[in-house]
């Protein structure tokens, strides 16, 4: 057991935290830090950046343009890029399809995707729940009928994340029946520009548009786009989940979420005129989740070094998703608690200013829109399902 | 004792109820709010004419009479049908500061009773957060009776009023309780700015910015100096209202995630069959109950007792009702899934709106210091 880091990572360190302050552009840490969404540009650009530097994917074998870091350094990375305020790497491609890809793709399929993965020359979505079928996920229903050498798929995939910026989805689809349902689906990869594909917004509370319906209608995708054998695609979706689910704990994003926290309450009154970071009840609050975060990051800690000693993460990673969001919606809470009356008012670039501070402007809807991080992902429910299933034994 | 609601309460609650039911819905909502004034001044005129604002108003000023278990029951079915207009600012809390104050100016108040002219409180400021004290706006004496210069935030539906109630410092310092005065200023006052803005929960407010604004001594609605006191117990009856309509919102919120629960389907089951989904919905239905009855007592208790015992009244019902607005709030979102997320379901919005109610007059840290600080003076009374 060591605590420190080597000399060597503190070195590592020190290089990421530069390379993030000289390289990630001004106005993308602002709307990082006002919690705004970013354009598809913007968001392509930095992780072309991450790409030039050759850290895009610390994740994959060097083969494929990996770092060959091992889970420690990865660790300082994820976490420096947090604390700098960068935006997140999307994960679609990068984190979760091109293990795929990488573990049960056809040669043809790795040569096309993954370099166009690594540049960010495509964007990925992930086409798994259904209006039907959420946590019951094997329940899904749409349809891939084989013609020829083309599949043609019917039916409809929801809450897919930033569809409207997708060139290419990855998505689970019936071509099986009867026996187990999770024994029918197979993995296809889809152009989003394929005929028959339209794709719906769907406004959150907050107002924004991060998430859709795509429906399809007599989608033609051909046979050579399915990913491994026909109806074996739950074992590839399964393999997916339990792949890259260290940095779902969002350990950076939550200590740099609560050192601005902590800057904004050094702004604010409490009731009697005093810094609000002073006092009592607040700085509980304060302490109180810097404790869950302390945890929380010892524990993603000891996984790590699980895996730095050859074992996956395995089924305990579900704590790292619910105590994670867990976290994260504490923070959004207590941010827009923070600024007390200057909450109400809704941020509206058109609109103007109010006589509040800057900062207060979109913390509500921050806390509105955290609400999604203990439904998507597998929803805490089912991640506890999975806790008392697969480690619990009940 | 009897916390039964009377054969006229019960009267008054269905046909708020049914009224609301028939000229509310989520279209509806979104179109009322969409622009300034942020709500259906037709719908504000049938309001009036239901006499629910001379409802709070005493006898003396030609109003109803009536008192705040009647405002409440008018609140609920407001919650219920998540409605947008004035009327917490309005019914209760414009009209207790006239009862209170020992205002005689029955034309004024007819004119509230009437919706002729419509009011708002400003007592928040920007540096003020929730405490009534925190005054730094300056009401200097002058010739003529006084000029005001200082801001005042976050002031519901302000941009739509004719005349705004407003806390000045008269005297002392930022933070003294002695010295604040309470003003009634016309709206259109040379000087006074207002920002008017939308809310995250569909309603609108507004920021008043006040450079030497010319107001008579008959603008005074509290005693010099006095004006806290008045202020503060007013509050109290307002924050009251908000809690009932919060917990109008709460039960509708808990019955809709019920019924979603009892026909989503995920494994082969409604989803409400799963003992873990059984459980919170149970807690969410003993938070609403502990909640409705704490919002009961408190409301029955706000026409008699002292200062300081309706003090504590409306702050223990803040506190349960804030309690219960985080966890039917959220569990709703959460039981509902992805839905829960979306614009399009009636679901975010009660969410949106009751968690803006907990941060409205205090959130519950706020009333559990309050509480404690009135344990404590009480102690020394003793």
């Amino acid at each position: 057991m060591q605590l420190e880091l080597t000399a060597e990572q503190l070195r590592f360190q020190e290089e990421v935290r530069a390379f993030v302050n000289d390289k990630l552009p001004r106005s993308t840490r602002q709307k990082v830090d006002a919690g705004l969404a970013l354009t598809k540009e913007e968001q392509v650009d930095w992780q072309k950046t991450l790409h030039e530097r050759g850290w895009m994917a610390p994740g994959w074998p060097v083969e494929y343009g990996g770092t060959g870091w091992g889970p420690v350094e990865r660790h300082i990375f994820d976490e420096e890029l947090a604390m700098g305020g960068a935006p997140r790497i999307i994960p679609f491609g990068v984190s979760m399809v091109a293990p795929v890809l990488m573990a049960f793709g056809s040669d043809e399929q790795k040569s096309y995707f993954l370099p166009r993965i690594l540049a960010s020359d495509d964007w990925w979505c992930q086409g798994y729940s259904e209006p039907g079928s959420g946590s019951d996920l094997a329940s899904l229903s749409t349809r891939a009928v084989s013609d020829g050498d083309e599949y043609v798929i019917n039916g409809a995939k929801t809450w897919t994340t930033l569809a409207q910026h997708a060139d290419w989805m990855f998505c689970l689809v019936r071509t099986g029946q009867g026996g187990k349902p999770q024994e029918g689906i197979s993995f296809l990869l889809i152009d989003m520009k394929t005929p028959g594909i339209s794709v719906r917004p769907i406004t959150t509370m907050d107002g924004g548009h991060e998430v859709n319906t795509v429906f399809f209608e007599d989608v033609r995708v051909p046979i050579t786009h399915r990913v491994g054998e026909e109806n074996k695609g739950w074992t590839y979706a399964k393999f997916l989940l339990g792949h890259e689910r260290t940095n779902i704990a969002a350990v950076g994003r939550s200590k740099w979420q609560l050192g601005r926290l902590r800057d904004i309450a050094a702004a604010e009154c409490d009731d009697d005129g005093h810094p609000l970071v002073d006092n009592p009840d607040f700085a509980r609050h304060l302490a109180s989740v810097q404790t869950d975060i302390d945890a929380l990051e010892a524990t993603v800690l000891r996984l790590v070094s699980r895996e730095s000693a050859g074992h996956g993460p395995g089924p305990e990673a579900s704590i790292l998703k619910i105590k994670g969001t867990e976290i994260q919606q504490r923070l959004s809470e207590l941010l827009y608690k923070a600024v007390g009356n200057y909450a109400h008012p809704l941020f509206n670039e058109a609109h103007g200013d109010t006589l509040g501070p800057d900062y207060a402007a979109t913390l509500a809807a921050g806390y509105f829109n955290n609400r999604k991080t203990s439904i998507y992902g597998g929803s805490n429910e089912i991640q506890k399902n999975i806790i008392a299933k697969a480690v619990l034994r009940l | 004792m009897d916390l039964e609601f009377s054969e006229e309460q019960r009267l008054l609650a269905q046909s708020a109820r049914r009224f609301l039911a028939d000229n509310y819905d989520l279209p509806k909502r979104r179109e009322r709010i969409a622009d300034a004034p942020g709500f259906d001044r037709e719908l504000w005129a049938q309001m009036c004419e239901l006499g629910w604002l001379a409802l709070r108003l005493p006898e003396r000023l030609d109003g109803l009479g009536g008192g705040t278990v009647d405002c409440a029951v008018v609140m609920e079915a407001v919650g219920r049908a998540l409605a947008v207009e004035p009327l917490v600012q309005n019914m209760v809390f414009a009209a207790a500061l006239l009862d209170r104050s020992g205002c005689k100016d029955t034309e004024l108040a007819q004119a509230l009773a009437t919706g002729k002219t419509l009011m708002a409180i400003a007592h928040a400021e920007p540096r003020s957060r929730y405490a009534l004290n925190r005054v730094a706006t300056r009401a200097e004496a002058s010739d003529s009776g006084y000029r005001i210069t200082g801001s005042k935030a976050v002031a519901h539906f302000a941009g739509a009023a004719d005349k705004l109630i407003l806390s000045a410092r008269t005297q002392g310092n930022d933070n003294d309780k002695h010295g604040i005065s309470l003003f009634i200023v016309d709206a259109g006052a040379a000087g006074l700015t207002v920002r008017d803005y939308p809310t995250v929960d569909g309603l609108r407010a507004a920021d008043l910015s006040l450079e030497g604004v010319a107001v008579s001594t008959d603008a005074l609605l509290s005693p010099v100096n006095g004006g806290l006191e008045l202020l503060s117990t007013c509050m109290d009856e307002a924050t009251v209202a908000l809690c009932a309509e919060a917990i109008g919102a709460m039960d509708y919120l808990h019955a809709a995630t019920l019924e979603y629960t009892k026909n989503r389907k995920q494994f082969g089951l409604p989803i409400g069959k799963f003992q873990v989904i059984q459980h919170r919905l149970v807690d969410m239905y003993i938070a609403l109950e502990l909640a409705r009855s704490m919002t009961l007592l408190a409301a029955a208790g706000m026409d008699n007792g002292s200062p300081q015992e309706r003090a504590r009244l409306a702050s223990t019902a803040k506190v349960k009702t804030g309690e219960a607005i985080r966890l039917i709030g959220q569990d709703a979102v959460q039981l509902h899934g992805g839905m829960g997320m979306t614009d399009e379901l009636d679901i975010s919005h009660y969410f949106k709106r009751i968690t803006m109610i907990d941060a409205t007059h205090g959130d519950v840290d706020f009333h559990l210091r309050r509480l404690v600080a009135l344990q404590a003076s009480d102690g020394l009374s003793h």
